[in-house]
């Protein structure tokens, strides 16, 4: 289905990086002018989701679906969003992998004619994600080589039945997987045999080679996790997507900052699709995108109480229409 | 801690987690430990001379300077804490500010400022010592059982 519109907002961090152009909006810090961290993620999606739908032309009225997830309990930022935004709501969850999960059930629904219109938006805020995740903002620790940063933003999209060039051609849904790994600063090792796997079953199930697409995207793997997919992918079949691979945990920040091993969050998808690549594609500079997202399914109480760290990936193909 | 239900790895979860060890990249250790005795040891030279500092001011012995020595450094620890500083020195800084007294103000400050949202009782009172609780706890049984031991010693 058509990508009508899209929008990303993003943190000043992110705004830095390299494609902090392709942003609508950068926030001046983290707190977005809200009283809380939770409020400030709420705002950003919010903010992202509005956007979307009048650059699509359209207001809320005009939209059947809204869809959406984030990193939070409950998934409260996309709830407490929705009652904003005032349209029939459908809550995800898919950890960092949302925003493939919503960009495939969004098309879905406007394929089989249930909607014209609906919006997809996902989130993701690194003190938020922190003081829920991990220790409170101001604690002092050092992070290990391997863990990744929460990205702070939302992007957004309106995908509909008419009009654009850029469509939602088709999609892989994710197995869970558990790889073994506990370790919860490692989540590109936890992912990337979810990653690896849902990339086979696609090129397998679609009957095309890495070679078919400009651009496979992996969501948050960071610089390990990329390490771990490509072992997973050689040792496994042989595959070998190096040439059209790249990680949007690896994209956003400049290499300046002090984020490890790269970005990861539910807006580390979203900020690079929503703001670079759909563009891109509507220029013309990418003709076929595959879209890996990652999730991983673990929560803090499942941590603290030994168990792996579950993972899935969702691969959405973006393509152009001459 | 605490002894933690170990769930079943298979073979093909044993061999990946094994790869994953083995390719991961390892912390800088011989530089975290350089920085850690530089900084940790600045930290206790600081704390020496508020102690000599107590000691002259006061007419204190060493021993009995050593308190308002302590609080000061716990003062300075949670002013760092609240002032957005002290995070960023620890990632410099690891166990050279962790171990040290200014460790146990920063967790205990971080803990009660990042709360302070869900509220007065619940959020500072009942969050206060989400970290620093363990540290508490276990000082105290320590404290009992070295207490002990050396009770009964003659």
């Amino acid at each position: 289905m058509y990508v009508r519109s899209t929008a990303a907002v993003a943190g000043p961090k992110e705004g830095r990086g390299p494609l902090g152009k392709y942003y609508d909006h950068v926030y001046d810090d983290n707190i977005a002018g809200e009283k809380t961290f939770e409020k400030a993620e709420r705002a950003m999606m919010k903010d992202a989701a509005l956007r979307a739908i009048q650059k699509a032309g359209l207001t809320a009225n005009d939209i059947d679906f809204f869809l959406a997830g984030d990193l939070l309990n409950q998934v409260t930022v996309a709830n407490f969003t929705a009652l904003k935004v005032g349209v029939p709501f459908l809550g995800l969850y898919g950890a960092c992998s949302t925003s493939a999960e919503s960009l495939a059930l969004g098309s879905v629904l406007v394929d089989s004619g249930a909607a014209r219109h609906v919006v997809i938006a996902t989130s993701s805020h690194n003190d938020a994600a922190e003081r829920q995740y991990r220790y409170p903002t101001e604690y002092g620790y050092q992070r290990r080589p391997y863990a990744q940063w929460t990205v702070t933003g939302s992007g957004a999209a309106v995908l509909s039945a008419e009009t654009g060039n850029v469509k939602v051609t088709g999609f892989t849904a994710g197995r869970v997987h558990d790889a073994g790994v506990k370790e919860p600063y490692n989540l590109g090792a936890a992912m990337a045999p979810a990653a690896a796997d849902t990339i086979i079953t696609h090129l397998n199930d679609f009957e095309l080679t890495p070679g078919d697409y400009d651009l496979i995207l992996t969501g948050d793997l960071g610089k390990f996790g990329t390490e771990m997919l490509f072992q997973q992918l050689s040792t496994g079949s042989g595959v070998d997507i190096s040439k059209q691979h790249r990680d949007c945990g690896l994209m956003i920040y400049d290499r300046k900052e002090d984020v490890h091993a790269g970005g990861s969050g539910c807006a580390s998808s979203a900020l690079v699709v929503f703001g670079y690549v759909i563009e891109a594609l509507r220029e013309g500079e990418l003709k076929r995108v595959l879209l890996v997202a990652t999730g991983a399914l673990h929560s803090p109480t499942t941590f603290q109480q030994g168990e792996n760290i579950p993972s899935i990936a969702h691969a959405v193909i973006l393509e152009r229409e001459e | 801690m605490g002894k933690k239900q170990e769930p079943a790895r298979n073979s093909t979860q044993r061999k990946y987690v094994k790869e994953v060890n083995r390719r991961a990249p390892r912390p800088p250790v011989l530089r975290n430990v350089i920085l850690a005795f530089v900084t940790g040891g600045t930290v206790c030279v600081v704390g020496q001379a508020f102690t000599d500092f107590y000691a002259w001011l006061m007419d204190l012995t060493p021993q009995e300077a050593g308190n308002p020595a302590v609080a000061t450094m716990i003062l300075i620890g949670a002013l760092l804490t609240g002032f957005g500083v002290f995070d960023k020195l620890a990632k410099v800084a690891g166990a050279g500010l962790a171990v040290p007294v200014t460790g146990f103000a920063n967790s205990v400050v971080a803990s009660a400022l990042e709360f302070k949202k869900e509220g007065l009782v619940f959020g500072v009172g009942g969050k206060m010592f989400q970290l620093a609780g363990a540290v508490i706890v276990f000082g105290v049984v320590t404290a009992f059982i070295v207490g002990l031991i050396s009770a009964l010693l003659p």
